[in-house]
């Protein structure tokens, strides 16, 4: 589990890296730099996964595999995993500039590790 | 500002509009340990107010008594989450004395991460707001029935 948050963290940018259970917000494990509030973090990924997954099964394109909030002071990266990619998200949280596809790489390794 | 959000000791109302409205919880109240509500948000009826604070107040003394047994400090928080509803009990400190708080959250819109999340500001935010130097007022039994009418009329606006 935590090799798996270590190949993340250790792209260039990525300013921590977690695993959240999905379904109630909570931190399962986390590798973060100071200043990152790791429990505030993993509510809003929850929360926006929850929200996003109901929203795309209305729409019927599926289930997300990634997906990614930009923000003026830093990103959000996000890959579900687990049993039918609903039990925990991989968390990567970065800096604006950070290298999207190398981080999202990583995470999808990570997710299909099954961490 | 909620309609259904109400407080019979007024420095509670603010913090707890912002919990509601930040945690989305359905059902809120703050409470002493001995079931006397501060403040409640979302219930309709005085009975449920009364049977929730009752349920909390047992639930913070069965489980302070279990800690003292184990000779652990008395648990900060317990949460109980089922199919599509959690609810999350926690107690803290202020200078009005030790105080629960009872959230009820759908998970459809909420979850434990949040709750627990905006709880904390919550219990800052009453820390900071309790009247400094309060000694808390014990509720003798022959003003029970009273107290407990007042606090009613005042949390359903009667």
């Amino acid at each position: 589990m935590s090799a798996a948050l270590d190949l993340i963290t250790r792209v260039r940018g990525v300013r921590g890296a977690m695993l959240v259970s999905a379904e109630d917000g909570l931190v399962v494990a986390e590798q973060l730099m100071e200043g990152i509030k790791g429990s505030a973090v993993a509510a809003l990924a929850a929360s926006l996964a929850g929200r996003l997954r109901r929203a795309m099964e209305a729409s019927g394109t599926g289930r997300s595999v990634f997906w990614h909030l930009q923000a003026e002071q830093g990103a959000l990266l996000v890959v579900p995993s687990g049993e039918e990619s609903g039990n925990l998200l991989v968390v990567a949280v970065a800096e604006p500039d950070v290298n999207i596809g190398l981080v999202r790489l990583e995470l999808l390794r990570a997710a299909e590790a099954g961490t | 500002m909620s309609p259904h959000t109400r407080a019979v000791e007024t420095w509670t109302l603010q913090p707890l509009t912002d919990f509601v409205r930040e945690a989305s919880a359905r059902l809120v109240l703050v409470l002493t340990p001995s079931g006397q509500v501060l403040a409640q948000s979302g219930f309709s009826r005085a009975v449920d107010v009364m049977s929730a604070a009752a349920l909390a107040a047992a639930i913070v003394a069965s489980t302070g008594e279990l800690a003292r047994q184990l000779r652990q400090p008395p648990f900060a928080a317990l949460s109980h989450q089922g199919p599509r509803t959690g609810f999350f009990l926690a107690t803290f400190l202020t200078d009005r004395g030790t105080l629960a708080v009872l959230a009820v959250y759908d998970l459809d819109v909420s979850s434990l991460g949040i709750v627990q999340l905006f709880y904390e500001q919550l219990a800052a935010d009453l820390k900071a707001a309790s009247p400094k130097g309060a000694v808390p007022k014990q509720v003798l039994a022959a003003d029970f029935e009273r107290e407990l009418t007042d606090s009613l009329n005042t949390l359903f606006g009667r």
